[in-house]
């Protein structure tokens, strides 16, 4: 399936999933509820089959106050990818786990966990991952701030 | 709402002695970060009864170096120059995989010199992290002459690198819109006489170490990881191959020369660390294969399309692509803001941290010694891991 | 009569008038003649010939394997102490006896300080055994055999003793893998070694090799001696921890094994005690299966017979030790690691039969008289 024809069958499937602007890669952004609902549908879903889970992450728009998930999905049996976007609020941020539906998502998760400080609900190991447990602070926030951080010279 | 944030010290409470005096007690041993077999700072810990696995505990994060927070102030030229810290044995596909990522977001139109000359490069280095990698499993297993074998031929491809870069390791040659230098007159005999050598090389490898059956007997049948298993646990690369999932983004998504030439897909059927080990040596066969292709045939024209001060502005967006390093598939996502040079967040999803996590689900059952097998054959650079 | 044969008979007269006196037996008679200076002086000898031994063959067997090592593996090894290298161990010698002697918080002390030396003392006691010439034996006891196989299963408790002491669970894992190894392998070395004891029909070291007379029992008896000659080596290897059966070290395993927590002197001696261990064994295996000092003969070729006897004993087991040595050096740098549980298959259910058939297959030789080659001399 092309670009076009999987974005439309996407639409079909979740009628709130918008086409996502400014990319090279097919991509749709969802609104946070029924996420897990929704990714459960492109993994099973013959037509999708998006059964690999290349990469998960986040990004951080501060200025508008929302924390943005995303997911890059890749089907083994089609050959297709997908990227999904998901924004959520920035303040008390919380997003469903999908280590259910990809294993790897556990691993990812708890990455974006230690470096966004974003919980996953039903996580089942959710831990820091690269700084120590006592770590204050989740570094790749635009308003991390450390006393051993550097100022770059304008 | 059920998160629930734990710690590692939680994890580690040692399991009471069972109560009939024949059961033992389970205990926890770290593997590094200090050890023999972390080759780099990775923390292993077991939970072992006698010598048998229970479980496997990775603690990355000795060399998180916050790459790509660092990222986000630098422009994209720089950014290169970080992507060679990443997995340092494919320092040249890790440049490549930014430029391109870079070129695609700002529409960087390159030639046909410069695809080719990156394809060479990127087949010379996987050729070279292949063969540390044979030496580092020999090594691994105990049959110490190996390592010293492969680091003999890999210095050949290394001096190879050293002329026309200038550097052995830390490359930082592919730039968006080129490559740093243009290659010597006599690279390209020189790498015909490097591939004449390398052919009876790979196969006096095979009479090293491949058909001793002591080898085989280690590799064989232990940490099998079917196909399933390893397209949900997130593998990509040689590890995802020997299961049996032929995913080689050079095939699937040509990009620089790759859709020109002639090679195969090596490909496993069981998944087991013998799979994984035969893979790459058919891997370095396949390189070779490519390379000898392409060598005759580079296209003349400038091996940059950019000046060197030309502004690199990536319009705004959210940009993936991605790239078959020598381990896996290295995606590279760059967020632009639009107004400043340095792009908004740059994230890459390497292939190792993925591949690091199979080693949890590889490893129960087996013996301390099947645990260095299996993280030998899964091929970690354990930089690329923490970035 | 010829200068050479001249000397053959010397040699052969010489030999015959020495045969089987141990410095043992001449320490005995000085004392029985009432000469005490000459006793004292035998005894001297032997403990200062045994300390040099010690010593120098640890050197030399390190320096050895350095070389080999490297041009193994396409390179040069040690080039800049003295001459090629040469007295490259003695540098690290002296660098290991300068060296902080760390005993960690939590270890059991004692047993900590007395593992490398129990390790060591194993090793030392079989020196003395050992039959290098006709004249050159410390002591020939009659149950020489026994007491080697006794004694080096001894070493086995300095390795225990010092992975259980050191708290470390890295040395206990060794330890324990150590453990069962060695004790598992002496059985097979055992029975390859009682192949030879039906031959010769005695424990004594000394008649053992004097047996081999008429040829070496490696290819004397159809095979069964050359099989048990196989079995012996492979047994040996595992037993003195080398590589393709180094797992209680395992070096990308368990950091060091039984040795992590040693260092300076204690290490040393451990490291020492795994060389001289390789040269008793390879001694024991020259001895048992390669005619010991026996020269190298030929059926009925009186010249080159001759000749070959012209070589001193010394040198003939020297020699043949040197070539066991070598082989399993050349193990060493060439297979990988079996693993633990691989190691046991291999020695209960592969060794182990073969051993016990073929120590049958010996009594059947040795019964019915089965021997290919007619014995040349009684």
């Amino acid at each position: 399936m092309d670009a076009q024809a999987l974005l439309q069958a996407i639409t079909g499937v979740n009628p709130a999933a918008q086409e996502r602007p400014n990319t090279n890669v097919p991509a749709v952004q969802v609104p946070v509820a029924g996420l897990h609902a929704f990714l459960q549908v492109l993994r099973d879903d013959p037509r999708f089959s998006f059964d690999f889970l290349l990469d998960h992450t986040a990004i951080d728009w501060m200025a508008d106050g929302k924390f943005e998930l995303v997911y890059q999905l890749f089907s083994t049996l089609h050959g297709h990818t997908l990227m999904v976007g998901v924004l959520i609020e920035r303040e008390q941020p919380l997003a469903p786990t999908v280590s259910d539906l990809w294993p790897i998502a556990e691993w990812q998760e708890r990455e974006v966990y230690d470096l966004f400080g974003i919980p996953y609900d039903d996580h089942p190991d959710l831990r820091r991952l690269f700084l120590e447990d006592d770590w204050t602070g989740y570094p790749l926030r635009k308003d991390y701030q450390d006393k051993n951080m550097l100022q770059r010279p304008q | 709402m059920t998160v629930r944030v734990r710690t590692l010290d939680e994890l580690l409470t040692p399991p009471a002695a069972g109560s009939s005096a024949l059961s033992t007690q389970e205990y926890f041993v770290n593997m590094g970060p200090q050890h023999p077999i972390a080759h780099g700072s990775l923390r292993l810990v077991l939970r072992l009864d006698g010598e048998t696995v229970k479980e496997v505990i990775p603690v990355p994060g000795f060399v998180h170096r916050g790459i790509e927070k660092m990222c986000e102030k630098l422009n994209p030229r720089q950014i290169i120059h970080l992507t060679d810290r990443l997995d340092y044995l494919s320092a040249v596909m890790n440049n490549w995989g930014v430029a391109k990522a870079v070129e695609k977001a700002a529409n960087i139109e390159t030639n046909g010199r410069i695809e080719t000359i990156r394809t060479l490069m990127s087949e010379l280095q996987r050729i070279q992290s292949h063969m540390l990698w044979w030496g580092v499993l020999g090594m691994d297993l105990g049959a110490y002459t190996a390592f010293l074998y492969a680091f003999r031929d890999r210095e050949i491809i290394s001096e190879l690198f050293e002329e026309t870069i200038g550097a052995r390791l830390t490359m930082n040659y592919v730039r968006p819109g080129g490559v740093m230098f243009d290659i010597l007159p006599d690279f390209q005999e020189k790498v015909k006489k490097l591939l004449k050598y390398l052919g009876p090389i790979i196969d006096e490898y095979d009479t090293l170490l491949s058909g001793n059956v002591i080898l085989q007997e280690r590799l064989r049948n232990v940490g099998v990881l079917d196909g399933k298993k390893a397209v949900a646990l997130g593998c990509t690369g040689p590890v995802l191959r020997a299961s049996g999932v032929p995913l080689d983004l050079r095939k699937l998504t040509p990009y620089g020369r790759y859709g020109d030439v002639e090679f195969n897909v090596a490909v496993g059927s069981k998944g087991d660390c013998w799979d994984r080990y035969y893979t790459r040596m058919e891997e370095i066969r396949q390189s070779m294969r490519i390379i000898e292709q392409l060598i005759d045939s580079i296209p003349e024209g400038p091996v940059n399309v950019l000046r060197a001060s030309a502004r690199i502005s990536i319009p705004e967006g959210t940009y993936y692509d991605q790239i078959e390093t020598a381990r896996g598939v290295l995606g590279v996502m760059l967020v632009s803001d639009g107004k400043s040079p340095s792009p908004y967040r740059v994230h890459f999803r390497s292939p190792n941290f993925n591949n690091l996590w199979a080693v949890t689900a590889l490893a129960p059952g087996w013996r301390i010694a099947d645990i260095i097998t299996i993280q030998s054959s899964l091929d970690l650079v354990i930089p690329d891991i923490d970035r | 009569m010829t200068a050479t044969s001249l000397t053959y008979f010397a040699i052969a007269a010489a030999q015959g008038a020495f045969k089987n006196v141990t410095v043992s037996e001449r320490t005995a008679q000085a004392f029985a003649d009432g000469s005490w200076i000459l006793a004292i002086v035998y005894i001297v000898v032997a403990l200062g010939g045994l300390a040099a031994l010690v010593t120098l063959s640890g050197l030399v067997l390190i320096y050895v394997e350095r070389k080999l090592a490297a041009h193994f593996q396409c390179r040069l090894g040690p080039m800049r102490v003295g001459w090629h290298g040469i007295f490259q161990t003695v540098a690290d010698a002296v660098k290991l006896l300068l060296k902080e002697d760390v005993i960690p918080e939590k270890a059991d002390k004692a047993m900590h300080l007395l593992a490398p030396f129990l390790s060591m003392m194993a090793t030392v006691m079989v020196l003395g055994v050992l039959p290098y010439s006709p004249i050159l034996q410390i002591t020939d006891i009659n149950i020489g055999v026994l007491f080697v196989t006794a004694v080096s299963g001894f070493g086995v408790m300095g390795i225990l003793l010092g992975g259980w002491s050191s708290n470390n669970k890295w040395s206990m894992v060794g330890a324990m893998r150590a453990g069962a190894q060695i004790i598992s392998y002496e059985i097979s070395a055992t029975l390859a070694l009682l192949v030879v004891v039906l031959f010769s029909g005695s424990l004594s070291l000394a008649e053992i090799v004097q047996s081999q007379d008429a040829g070496w029992w490696i290819w004397r008896a159809n095979g069964v001696g050359f099989v048990s000659f196989i079995i012996f080596v492979i047994a040996v290897t595992a037993e003195i921890n080398r590589t393709p059966f180094d797992i209680p070290e395992g070096e990308s395993e368990l950091a060091a094994g039984f040795h992590t927590e040693y260092s300076g002197l204690r290490f040393s001696f451990f490291f020492l005690a795994e060389f001289i261990n390789m040269f008793v064994v390879s001694g024991m295996t020259a001895t048992l299966f390669l005619g010991g000092w026996m020269p190298f003969h030929i059926g009925a070729w009186a010249g080159f017979n001759g000749f070959m006897d012209l070589i001193p004993p010394v040198l003939w087991f020297t020699g043949k030790t040197s070539v066991v040595i070598f082989l399993i050096m050349w193990f060493r740098w060439t297979f990988p690691r079996l693993r633990v549980d691989q190691l046991m298959y291999l020695e209960w259910k592969v060794l182990l039969p073969i051993g016990f058939v073929n120590l049958f297959a010996a009594a059947v030789v040795v019964l019915y008289n089965l021997y290919p080659f007619p014995i040349l001399v009684p």
